[in-house]
């Protein structure tokens, strides 16, 4: 490859590189910042995003492949670097505070952070199955020590080990898979694959379905599909709060990514055979997560139990799998993203104001004593039960016609049902906020705590827009994701 | 015209910043943000009229869709806007009106606690008008018609600590809603019918689809027309518009007599072209106006509330609008339309001033003499009846009697006839009202007199503007003069197909101008004779009327209780309706339904606590299942 194609690929690949250089710079500058200082490394991350933000637009993407083939630069990769930049960013706005509570005021993690999302950013836009494990495994690493910053928290040890150790489990899955179809291809390229599968009985290849079965068990662990989501629950409650959030929306959004493209650009012969098996792990998943939901008294918990439920009606686009139910999958992932990072954030912001907030019943008498703020967190409950004229409807809506018009009533009518238990517990939350706690003192002791951050009342209202812009004008993120997959087929 | 979507835009913008900060701001910057937006929507709409008419060209219509709303399927509607010479005109009524009663509410609620929440309503309200007569499709007219009912609610309800002010405001909006049904039930039928919500689409391709009454057509109008039946206040449904009286008195003089009422007409008016193919539905249009028009003149003469009886007089005028589009003269309805928003503006302003200078009062039997404290007041109010009863030259009688005019000449003359005797009937309770509030001798406490005051300027100053319109509104349109018509010749663009397609339905008649003069003569002697009877009996000989009320005691009870229609439809419908509710209610939801739902919630937990104790938390636990999870795939494949 000569010097000046290699440059050219580099500009494809800036948002990357920016993110890259950004954590890089902030390793090396938390040597001279002292401690509790720290929010200047918050400050340079968030501009880090910004910057690769302004790198990652452009009105129409080209469609190219980058580094001779290991790489995409389409509009599919585009809509998740998107969607990775703008959770990053909200991520960092809401971690600002809450750090020095967990005392893990430290740079490594806005480093990591962004380390992470360079790896989200390599597995949507991989074209090659080596460059998706790498992304994979960047990501996976970055958030194991995420998880486990908070050293002196016994919960955030144990999440850490069980994450770590669970999930080299399953990337040993996950590779032993890439090596079984490699076996049967010949090439780990999605193109090459494409081409090699595309024609005669080889669909029926044994080591070709072995394969997959491999690496969807890898896909499945990370995005917490049933019966691969024990960990979640554990991990998701001992994680710092912002990295549940973040791992409840952007892992899973990569990884979905990634199974698009593996199933849809090198495997889509063989597309019809695994419908089956998607549709019974998508009933296994809503209704395993949404009933397990019901009786959580954690908050954390239940909205761990709440993203398996929402994984599984995600997982309803992949069973249509036809243009519109990966468009309709494309805008449940960003729908999502920003109805449930805003969910996160009331509690994170509860957590910092209180100290305390692990607890439904935490939350009682919220609506009184902050008003905004109980609002905010309603809007986003409502969201995500699924109540217009919010995101989480039109998202729900977009699948399930998907759904149906590939004629998958059935699902479409299994997925209504598990929403409508799903409202149980959402409600359940709306409920204790607006109820009146015992004593109207304790109340205004509980919640005069003073305003809230700027830096994370930006974000709340970053995400409460698009909850609502996207409930209410959907459209354009309709044909932004309407284009976006026209990539992949 | 490119920015015609910032009409509506000023007043909701007025509506987000009282709505949203109005509790911090001061008083006076309330109501100033929610006039200036209302001024702003009237001078850009003023332009837009004013422009083509300086060039001497004729309004062009601009239509633009601004975005997509919604699609879904073949279902595509989007955020459009029309402006044609009918919703121009509509907005300039709207706006127009709507900023002299914002003005006057000013010192109207000047002490109220709510001001900031009143005006955010108000803007809200106008907002939601304005929505209603610039969309270019059904489904964003029908979101401006909710977005009024619900204006019209919460003002109604306003002071909702008063018991009958939120029972009013809930039979607004649950009578409003049986319109609406219907309304909605047209959309689908139009949808299905044109595969378009579009006013242009749908307009052109009814005459090549249809040929005049069929069916589906019939069905759709009718269904049209309960929604505007409902909105509109007319027999059926008018029961709800009297006791919205409850609410301030300005949301009466902008909601309730000159803009959300009158949303009916227009939408009648807009789909001139159906209604002109559904020769039936025409017929119960002009049947149901002038039925209502008599029916609520009849009550009006016998209400002792001062408002009521201008509640019952503005349903009585809306009939007339109907009676005139129901005869196939859109124009002339849209022009009464137009000449009633200016008095009956003035008169419910007046009336409001009155009240306020008694403190509340709004029995006419405790007023009386007040023509003296009162002049300003008693002044316009004056100039209101006069347009109302139809005397030359004011609006009323150019507007009135041009629906009149094409009832007769359109061959209905047993319409013709009720309609003459219901101006009558207008001018007599009319007078009635004058006499017994200005004249005679006061009634009130001698206490109630001695604070008895003029209105501030901010009341009297657009009381003074609506009495100029009062008088001047009906130049516009001025029979039997070559070149007078000049509001039929500024609305013959919208109107041009229904009239071609109603005048290929009948065969052409001539009517003299003789005939027309003639007539004119008549229904002004109607008017006089109202008025004279009042006077007699009110002013030259007080006594009578008590007198009369017990000689024909039936009857006088009769209309005092409004024909007790409300009792009526408590008895008939409510009643049974709710013991059936009752009787679903403890028989079948809570046994069935709820036993059901209950016992799927129990199960639920049930099996969630089961689901819970999985959870053991033991890292090789969770080996496990993963690998029994792969098992699972490999089992899946094998058994293909």
């Amino acid at each position: 490859m000569d010097g000046l194609q290699y440059l050219l690929d580099c500009t494809g690949i800036l948002p990357i590189l920016i993110l890259f250089a950004t954590g890089i710079l902030i390793l090396l500058l938390d040597a001279f910042a002292p401690r509790g200082r720290k929010g200047r490394l918050a400050a340079l991350a968030l501009a880090g995003v910004l910057l690769a933000m302004i790198g990652w637009w452009r009105p129409l993407p080209v469609e190219r492949e980058l580094f001779g083939g290991m790489l995409f630069a389409d509009s599919f990769g585009f809509f998740f670097d998107g969607l990775f930049l703008a959770t990053a960013a909200l991520i960092i706005l809401f971690s600002a505070g809450t750090l020095d509570r967990d005392r893990i005021d430290l740079g490594e993690y806005y480093a990591l952070l962004l380390f992470s999302v360079t790896g989200m950013m390599l597995m949507a836009r991989a074209a090659n199955l080596i460059m998706l494990f790498l992304g994979l495994e960047v990501l996976s690493i970055a958030i194991y020590i995420l998880v486990g910053m908070p050293r002196h928290e016994r919960k955030a040890n144990e999440a850490c080990l069980k994450y770590f150790l669970l999930g080299a489990f399953s990337s040993g899955f996950f590779l032993y898979g890439m090596t079984f179809i490699y076996g049967a291809s010949g090439s780990l390229s999605l193109a090459a694959m494409a081409a090699a599968f595309g024609q005669g009985d080889l669909p029926h290849n044994p080591y070709l379905l072995l394969g997959t079965a491999l690496l969807l068990v890898g896909f499945s662990f990370k995005i917490a599909l049933v019966p691969f989501h024990m960990w979640t629950p554990d991990v998701y409650e001992g994680a710092p709060t912002p990295i549940t959030a973040y791992m409840a929306v952007a892992v899973k959004a990569a990884v979905f990514a990634a199974l698009a493209r593996v199933f849809w650009m090198a495997l889509p012969s063989l597309q019809p055979q695994w419908t089956n098996l998607f549709w019974v792990l998508a009933v296994l998943t809503m209704t395993v997560g949404n009933v397990a939901a019901l009786v959580q008294t954690n908050i954390k918990r239940m909205l761990a139990y709440s993203s398996i439920a929402h994984a599984g009606y995600i997982l309803v686009a992949v069973v249509a799998g036809s243009a519109q139910g990966l468009t309709g999958m494309l805008v449940y992932l960003a729908a999502y993203t920003f109805m449930n990072v805003g969910a996160f954030g009331v509690v994170i912001l509860v957590q910092e104001r209180l100290g305390i907030g692990e607890d439904v019943d935490d939350f009682r008498g919220l609506g009184f004593a902050s008003p905004a703020l109980g609002a905010a967190m309603a809007v986003f409950l409502f969201s995500l039960a699924g109540i217009p004229p919010t995101a989480g409807f039109v998202a729900k809506f977009f699948v399930f016609l998907a759904a149906i018009e590939a004629s998958f009533t059935w699902l479409v009518i299994l997925a209504v049902v598990n929403s409508a238990v799903a409202v149980y517990y959402y409600l359940r939350v709306v409920i204790v906020m607006y109820s009146r706690a015992e004593s109207p003192t304790s109340l205004a002791d509980r919640f005069g705590l003073g305003r809230i951050p700027s830096a994370a009342l930006g974000a709340l209202i970053v995400a409460l827009w698009a909850t609502l812009q996207i409930g209410i004008l959907p459209q354009s993120l309709w044909e932004l994701a309407r284009h976006s997959v026209t990539a992949l087929l | 015209m490119e920015n015609a979507w910032l009409i509506p835009a000023f007043p909701f913008t007025g509506f987000l910043i009282n709505g949203l900060f109005g509790d911090r701001l001061k008083r006076i910057f309330s109501g100033c943000i929610a006039c200036t937006a209302m001024a702003l929507s009237f001078t850009y709409a003023l332009a837009l009229f004013i422009r083509p008419l300086l060039a001497d060209v004729p309004l062009e219509a601009f239509e633009r869709d601004y975005f997509t709303w919604i699609e879904a399927g073949t279902l595509k509607v989007a955020f459009g806007l029309l402006i044609d010479p009918l919703s121009l005109l509509m907005v300039l009524v709207v706006t127009g009106v709507g900023f002299l009663i914002h003005v006057y509410s000013i010192g109207y609620m000047h002490d109220d606690p709510g001001f900031s929440r009143y005006f955010a309503y108000l803007n809200l309200f106008a907002a939601a008008m304005l929505l209603l007569v610039l969309a270019n499709n059904f489904l964003l007219l029908f979101v401006g018609w909710e977005g009024v009912g619900l204006c019209s609610y919460l003002l109604i309800g306003f002071w909702y600590e008063k018991q009958s002010a939120t029972d009013a405001g809930k039979k607004a909006f649950i009578v409003n809603r049986i319109g609406d049904f219907g309304f909605l039930l047209a959309i689908f039928l139009i949808f299905w019918t044109f595969g378009s919500l579009d006013f242009q689409v749908v307009m052109a391709a009814a005459p090549d689809l249809f040929p005049a009454g069929a069916p589906t057509l019939t069905a759709i109008t009718l269904l049209l027309f309960l929604g505007a039946i409902g909105k509109s206040a007319q027999l059926p449904l008018y029961v709800w518009l009297p006791d919205a009286m409850e609410g301030p008195t300005p949301v009466s003089a902008l909601i309730h007599a000159a803009t959300m009422v009158t949303a009916g007409v227009y939408m009648v008016a807009r789909c001139s072209v159906l209604y002109a193919l559904a020769p039936f539905a025409l017929g119960l249009v002009a049947a149901v106006g002038c039925a209502t028009a008599v029916y609520a003149a009849t009550i009006g003469l016998v209400q002792n509330d001062i408002k009521r009886v201008l509640a019952y007089s503005t349903v009585s005028q809306l009939g007339y609008m109907f009676l005139g589009c129901g005869v196939g003269a859109f124009v002339a309805g849209i022009f009464h339309l137009m000449t009633h928003a200016f008095f009956k503006a003035l008169l419910f302003l007046g009336s409001g001033s009155v009240i306020h200078a008694l403190h509340g009062e709004q029995d006419l039997r405790r007023m009386g003499g007040l023509r003296a404290r009162l002049p300003l007041t008693y002044w316009t109010f004056m100039a209101g009846t006069l347009a109302l009863c139809g005397i030359v030259p004011f609006a009323g009688f150019f507007s009135k009697d041009e629906i009149l005019w094409e009832a007769f000449a359109g061959g209905h003359p047993l319409l013709y006839g009720l309609a003459l005797f219901g101006a009558l009937l207008t001018a007599f309770y009319m007078f009635r009202l004058v006499f017994l509030t200005f004249h005679g001798t006061p009634r009130a406490g001698a206490e109630t007199l001695a604070k008895v005051h003029e209105s501030p300027r901010t009341m009297t100053i657009p009381l003074m503007a609506l009495a100029v319109l009062a008088l001047v509104g009906g130049w516009v349109q001025v029979p039997l003069v070559a070149a007078g018509k000049r509001l039929g010749a500024f609305l013959a663009p919208v109107f041009e197909k229904a009239e071609h397609l109603l005048a290929a339905g009948r065969p052409l008649q001539h009517a003299g101008a003789w005939q027309e003069g003639l007539l004119m003569g008549l229904s002004l002697a109607a008017a006089i004779a109202g008025i004279a009877f009042a006077y007699r009996l009110y002013l030259a000989r007080p006594q009578l009327p008590n007198r009369i009320a017990e000689r024909f005691g039936a009857c006088y009870r009769l209309l005092l209780n409004k024909y007790y229609v409300d009792e009526f439809y408590q008895s008939a419908l409510v009643e049974p309706l709710r013991r059936l509710a009752e009787g679903l209610w403890r028989g079948i939801d809570v046994r069935v339904i709820d036993g059901a739902v209950n016992g799927c919630a129990q199960l639920a937990i049930a099996l969630s606590g089961r689901l819970r104790r999985l959870q053991t938390g033991y890292v090789h636990h969770y080996a496990w299942t993963v690998v029994a999870g792969a098992c699972g795939f490999f089992i899946y494949i094998l058994s293909r």
